[in-house]
């Protein structure tokens, strides 16, 4: 057992009793707060794998942003505690096996690239012909080889808070 | 076999060494974190004339430890109906968050070569490639030691310090992130060493030194960075979240003993992160503000050192109390000693070159945060949402435009 896989196994039970919490958690808060230890185990995957800014970018807008804003809004609504309601019936039998295709899928994608995995596993970081790891890598891939789509995706964004901003707006009295 | 285990063992070597560095930077910001109080105390009073702290030891320089044991054994009552676990999590978040700050900060070039190993001064090691980011990333979590201490309190005044808080941080966390980008542009990398090593080039008139530095090109860069700097570590004049008049405490009102000096903690250890990173990124870090060619400026912490030590063995042997009399002449005698035998030991001497010049900085932007707090008045709620998100931001987006297009001027018209 060497020390990435040690940290790999802690990261990953921490993100795993994060998820699990999150749902059985009774208060939004608390449901939150496990919802950012998530994203923390997360980001430390992504550094396990050399991938230092997706890190880095992880923790400053899904754990920073995102989860300050989550945070922000039930103290504000001042949000109590939750009222469990019986489990659906929809959820049973339909949920069982929409968990058995998830699961299938993801073995399934396993055992298909069981090489690059192996490879992983010896050098410790993501093959570098993909290139994606390292930050340079990746803003040559933003801002050069897919450049319109990302530009479209800014777009997008920016017509959401053009959105967000005329539906905040008061009404002209 | 054999080598694995020689592997082990450096690897080993590296962990304790390691282990050893947490322990004395940890001892090292405690100590500097608690005579920051004293200092601040002491500066605020002297503009304001009065003494400030003068019966603990010599000069007060005793009191950081006496308010150090009133913490200690202050009782510590938690308030009713309060959510335990956020309310105990908060301030270890608040104290843990701005502790592993400072632990990316480099604090000079060269290594100290002991046993074979190089060890640098810092925690981090150097090749850090996403410093700066890592420390935006730890910034970005800062909010929620405030914000959580406030919701967790069960009281009205930190439920709203908490709130106030959290939209601050988050208006003002834009500005600071978009007014660093001109200097990364600049630097090429997210990495503070290289940030560092990147304002060491002659510039413009050929001078190096101070003229190379990255605050002539970012000026504004710097403006926008410190405003909002001091808006994400709550200090005058933006301090809002603890706002006395209004809010009793802010998000700490319900917080006692040494729950309140974990809160208290943090906040000077933010100050001091944020002192390096204004040093490093606009003032160039452990470069010296002279240029290269001037070696009798090596000199210099000897001809500050003598001075200050024998001054105060000067005004120890007046002191009124017998404390003070051996205490005071006791401290200068060591300062003048350090300074000779910095003289004595020129490799010493060019070691400490560039840690003197950083601390110096460093000591710089802490005094101007006391001098704010001294001056300033406090601003209003809609005065600092509007200075955030109609000053600040658009200034920040408009450096990185300014310097895209230098640079880019630089790369294509003027290389030709």
């Amino acid at each position: 057992m060497t020390a990435p896989l040690i940290v790999f196994f802690v990261l990953a039970a921490l993100a795993v009793i994060g998820a699990v919490s999150l749902i059985l958690q009774k208060h939004p808060i608390h449901s939150a707060l496990s919802l950012i230890v998530v994203m923390i185990a997360l980001a430390g995957l992504y550094l396990l794998l050399g991938a230092e800014f997706v890190a880095a970018v992880q923790i400053i807008v899904y754990g920073g942003a995102i989860m300050v804003l989550f945070v922000f809004v039930i103290m504000l609504l001042n949000a109590g505690i939750e009222e469990h309601t019986s489990v659906s019936k929809m959820a049973g039998p339909p949920g069982l096996l929409l968990v058995v295709a998830l699961a299938g899928l993801i073995a399934a994608t396993i055992v298909r690239s069981t090489d690059s995995i192996q490879s992983t596993l010896q050098t410790g970081e993501m093959s570098s012909s993909l290139g994606v790891s390292k930050t340079l890598g990746i803003s040559n891939m933003i801002f050069k080889d897919f450049v319109y789509p990302f530009e479209l995706t800014s777009f997008l964004i920016l017509v959401a808070v053009l959105g967000a901003t005329v539906l905040a707006q008061r009404e002209k009295g | 076999m054999i080598s694995y285990f020689s592997h082990l063992l450096s690897a080993n070597v590296e962990l304790a060494i390691t282990i050893a560095k947490i322990i004395l930077l940890l001892f090292i910001v405690l100590t500097v974190n608690a005579y920051l109080t004293w200092f601040e105390r002491k500066v605020v009073a002297h503009m304001q004339s009065r003494w400030g702290p003068h019966r603990v030891g010599p000069h007060g320089l005793l009191q950081p430890l006496a308010d150090g044991v009133k913490f200690l054994f202050k009782e510590d009552p938690t308030p009713a109906g309060v959510d335990k676990f956020v309310y105990y999590l908060a301030p270890l978040l608040a104290l843990a968050l701005a502790l592993t700050g400072i632990a990316l900060i480099p604090f000079g070039p060269d290594p100290i070569r002991l046993f074979g190993h190089d060890i640098y001064l810092g925690i981090a090691p150097p090749d850090v490639n996403i410093g700066i980011l890592a420390l935006f990333a730890i910034t970005a979590m800062g909010v929620y030691g405030v914000a959580l201490a406030g919701w967790s309190s069960n009281s009205k005044y930190p439920l709203l310090g908490g709130l106030r808080s959290s939209a601050q941080m988050i208006s003002y966390e834009l500005a600071l992130t978009m007014s660093v980008v001109g200097v990364l542009l600049m630097a090429g990398s997210f990495n503070l060493k290289k940030i560092i090593e990147a304002q060491a080039a002659p510039g413009i008139f050929g001078w190096g030194g101070i003229s190379s530095w990255n605050i002539w090109p970012q000026l504004l860069g710097f403006f926008c960075f410190f405003v909002a700097a001091i808006a994400e570590t709550n200090r005058v004049p933006f301090d809002l979240p603890e706002a006395e008049s209004e809010l009793v405490a802010g998000f700490h009102t319900e917080y006692a003993s040494f729950k309140f000096a974990m809160f208290f903690i943090a906040e000077y250890t933010s100050m001091i992160t944020v002192s390096c990173l204004c040093s490093i990124m606009f003032f160039g870090g452990w470069l010296s503000p002279f240029p290269a060619s001037w070696t009798f400026t090596h000199y210099l912490p000897s001809a500050i050192l003598i001075p200050f030590g024998l001054w105060v063995i000067w005004d120890g042997i007046r002191y009124e109390t017998i404390f003070g009399r051996i205490i005071l002449p006791g401290i200068g005698t060591a300062m003048a000693g350090a300074g000779g035998a910095l003289i004595l030991l020129p490799g010493v001497n060019l070691f400490i070159q560039g840690p003197f010049w950083l601390l110096s900085k460093i000591l710089v932007f802490l005094f101007v945060y006391v001098w704010m707090r001294g001056t300033l008045p406090r601003f209003r709620y809609d005065q600092l949402m509007a200075f955030g998100w109609k000053l600040l931001l658009p200034l920040s987006i408009v450096n990185v435009i300014a310097t895209s297009f230098i640079i880019l001027a630089k790369m294509t018209w003027w290389a030709k």
